[in-house]
């Protein structure tokens, strides 16, 4: 290990002395304070290049992807309303095409919702286990287990999903297997490990002395943990599941793979469905350029954007609440 | 006596939850490599992958992983820690500095679909490159960007006070203190996080699929010209990576062996992005202990 670290380090060093050149003492010491102050500019300029560029890309993104996404209703002449509520999606019905996306709005909130109904519950408790009822071995052990659930990839849990769930589903619970329910399991499964993580931090963050007031007055820790510890934590354990909502409403392809992606409105659990990202991946490859149908996906990627931003001024929202 | 019961209860529960989500991860581990390994095989790693026949590899897919991680990362790393330093040293509190913490929060919480389309539009379409490796790993940049930012920030805040105000104190410019004093500090948890997100940039497939695209030229291996059209390393080609791969040949694939390829593919990538956590635990480790006295 000797051997393969300190080459990398030698060599971040070597190339800041190349870049400074080597010169006699004498003149470096006559040089230095003006070497030194274009070193000083050299350095600021460079870092307030990297700022700059992180925000033009984060501006790019809103322009373009907002422009681009109000076509279909500027140019193309879908109406906004229709887009938004109507049931009826048939883009190719060459004679009455009909831009109706409210069951993919529908899908998407609907798994989101459902699939933090599932996992919220589960996170907070294994937030709780590991900050009050096991501190010391719990979190040895849950900690690597939500590192790992995070690293596995989003197309692992749809591949699992689409050869394990889906015919599980279809045997013991009935319908095709490709339903809302396959896609909320999966995505309660891949946003269970955020919601822990950032439910522990906000566990325990709590000062210690509401845990011991609470022991001094005679409480046991289940109503510690409920009367004091969870209103207590409340916003941050809300910004956990928001987070986690968050991924989920945009999360593509392990939905997509196990939702079964149909056009129409679900009428139950069971029943297959689809989202905004599902219908995106499916169709924005082969469907052409600048067409209406085309714009019509790059619309339904403007809502996800808007909806991402909608999740982050409501986890400042929350985040806001907690410094009163 | 009630309320001893209760307690009882709402332990087991807990501990029932805790139980839940550890054999799900066991579960899903032991899925993924019990059927994963019967399929690896040198073979199946160093074969090319076929769009028809059964019996086809891997060879291209884990290449290309690999190289849209590496072009990514020349590109996401100096950025990130150059945003990180900035963040840390040089944003003064105000405005500007809220509007860039804000840039970083709406970078890290767009989807990465969103991500794509937004490299379809502009790496895609407005260039004319066409799917491109290149333009993968710009789409992967943005959506590894603040991560590395955050983590840069944090590991250079986290260097002491003390050792900054020393080497001020001593008349050098903040600057030539940054890149001597604070930077090699800062090092070890900056690799750590590096690496880290060099694992979830492997797993990436949402914000592939539109720019460096589904498909991968034949490659010939023996070429090593990054200009010439069937070099491997040529950047401006198409390039499928293995987590695009799973979900391609399961989604729109017509090869028979469908479970096999997606099966051993599948262990492959959730070894490698194992292989990453592990090596930066290790390496961040070893060099905390080489660069602070701990034991």
């Amino acid at each position: 290990m000797q051997i393969c670290i300190y080459p990398i380090m030698t060599y971040f060093r070597g190339v800041w002395c190349i870049m400074e050149k080597i010169i006699p003492a004498k003149e470096r010491l006559i040089k230095s304070s003006k070497n030194r102050m274009d070193g000083e500019l050299r350095g600021k300029i460079l870092v307030i290049l990297c700022a700059v560029i992180m925000i033009s890309a984060t501006i790019s993104i809103t322009i373009f992807l907002g422009t681009k996404g109000l076509q279909s209703f500027i140019k193309n002449g879908v109406s906004l309303i229709e887009f938004l509520t109507s049931t009826h999606w048939n883009p190719t019905n060459q004679a009455n095409p009909e831009y109706g996306a409210l069951p993919f709005i529908f899908g998407s909130f609907a798994v989101t919702f459902l699939a933090a109904l599932i996992a919220a519950p589960l996170g907070i408790g294994a937030a709780i286990f590991m900050t009050e009822i096991a501190p010391s071995w719990g979190r040895k052990i849950l900690q690597p287990v939500v590192e790992l659930l995070v690293g596995i990839p989003s197309v692992v849990y749809g591949f699992i999903g689409l050869t394990v769930l889906v015919p599980f589903v279809r045997a013991h619970v009935g319908g095709l297997g490709f339903s809302l329910l396959s896609g909320m399991i999966v995505l309660s499964v891949m946003i269970l490990p955020t919601i822990t993580s950032i439910a522990t931090d906000a566990m325990g963050s709590l000062p210690k002395y509401l845990r011991e007031g609470s022991y001094a007055l005679g409480a046991t820790r289940w109503q510690t943990i409920r009367k004091v510890l969870i209103p207590a934590a409340l916003p941050g354990l809300l910004t956990a599941v928001v987070l986690g909502m968050a991924r989920a409403f945009g999360e593509a392809l392990a939905v997509q793979m196990v939702i079964g992606n149909v056009r129409n409105l679900p009428s139950s659990i069971l029943d297959a469905s689809a989202t905004l990202t599902t219908i995106i991946t499916l169709n924005m490859g082969h469907t052409t350029y600048g067409s209406v149908e085309n714009n019509t996906l790059w619309s339904m990627g403007l809502i996800l954007l808007v909806m991402s931003f909608a999740f982050i001024l409501l986890i400042r929202y929350l985040s806001s609440r907690r410094k009163l | 006596m009630k309320s001893k019961t209760a307690d009882r209860i709402a332990t087991g529960v807990f501990v029932a939850i805790a139980i839940i989500i550890v054999s799900i991860l066991v579960g899903l581990f032991s899925y993924i490599l019990i059927n994963g390994f019967k399929h690896i095989s040198w073979e199946f790693l160093t074969t090319p992958s076929s769009n028809i026949r059964a019996g086809g590899g891997i060879r291209d897919q884990l290449f290309n992983s690999f190289y849209i991680l590496l072009i990514t990362m020349i590109i996401a790393v100096p950025l990130g820690v150059g945003g990180g330093i900035y963040m840390a040293e040089y944003a003064k509190p105000g405005k500007i500095t809220d509007t860039i913490r804000s840039c970083i929060e709406v970078l890290a919480s767009l989807p990465s679909i969103v991500i794509g389309m937004f490299g379809l539009l502009v790496f895609v379409n407005v260039t004319g490159w066409g799917y491109t490796i290149l333009g993968g790993a710009l789409a992967l940049t943005v959506f590894n960007l603040p991560v590395i930012v955050r983590v840069s920030e944090d590991s250079i805040r986290t260097v002491p006070r003390d050792l900054k105000e020393a080497s001020l104190a001593l008349g050098i410019t903040h600057w030539h203190t940054i890149k001597t004093v604070l930077l090699p500090s800062a090092f070890p948890s900056i690799l750590t996080g590096i690496i880290l997100a060099a694992g979830r940039v492997f797993g990436e497939a949402a914000a592939l699929l539109f720019t460096a695209g589904l498909s991968t030229p034949r490659l010939d291996y023996a070429n090593w010209n990054p200009f010439s059209e069937q070099s491997p390393l040529n950047i401006f080609r198409p390039a499928e990576t293995l987590a695009v791969h799973i979900w391609s040949v399961n989604t729109q694939g017509l090869i028979p062996d469908v479970e096999a390829v997606s099966n051993g593919s599948a262990a492959v990538l959730v070894i490698s992005v194992l292989l990453f956590n592990l090596l930066a635990r290790w390496i961040g480790s070893i060099i905390t202990k080489k660069m602070t006295a701990t034991k």
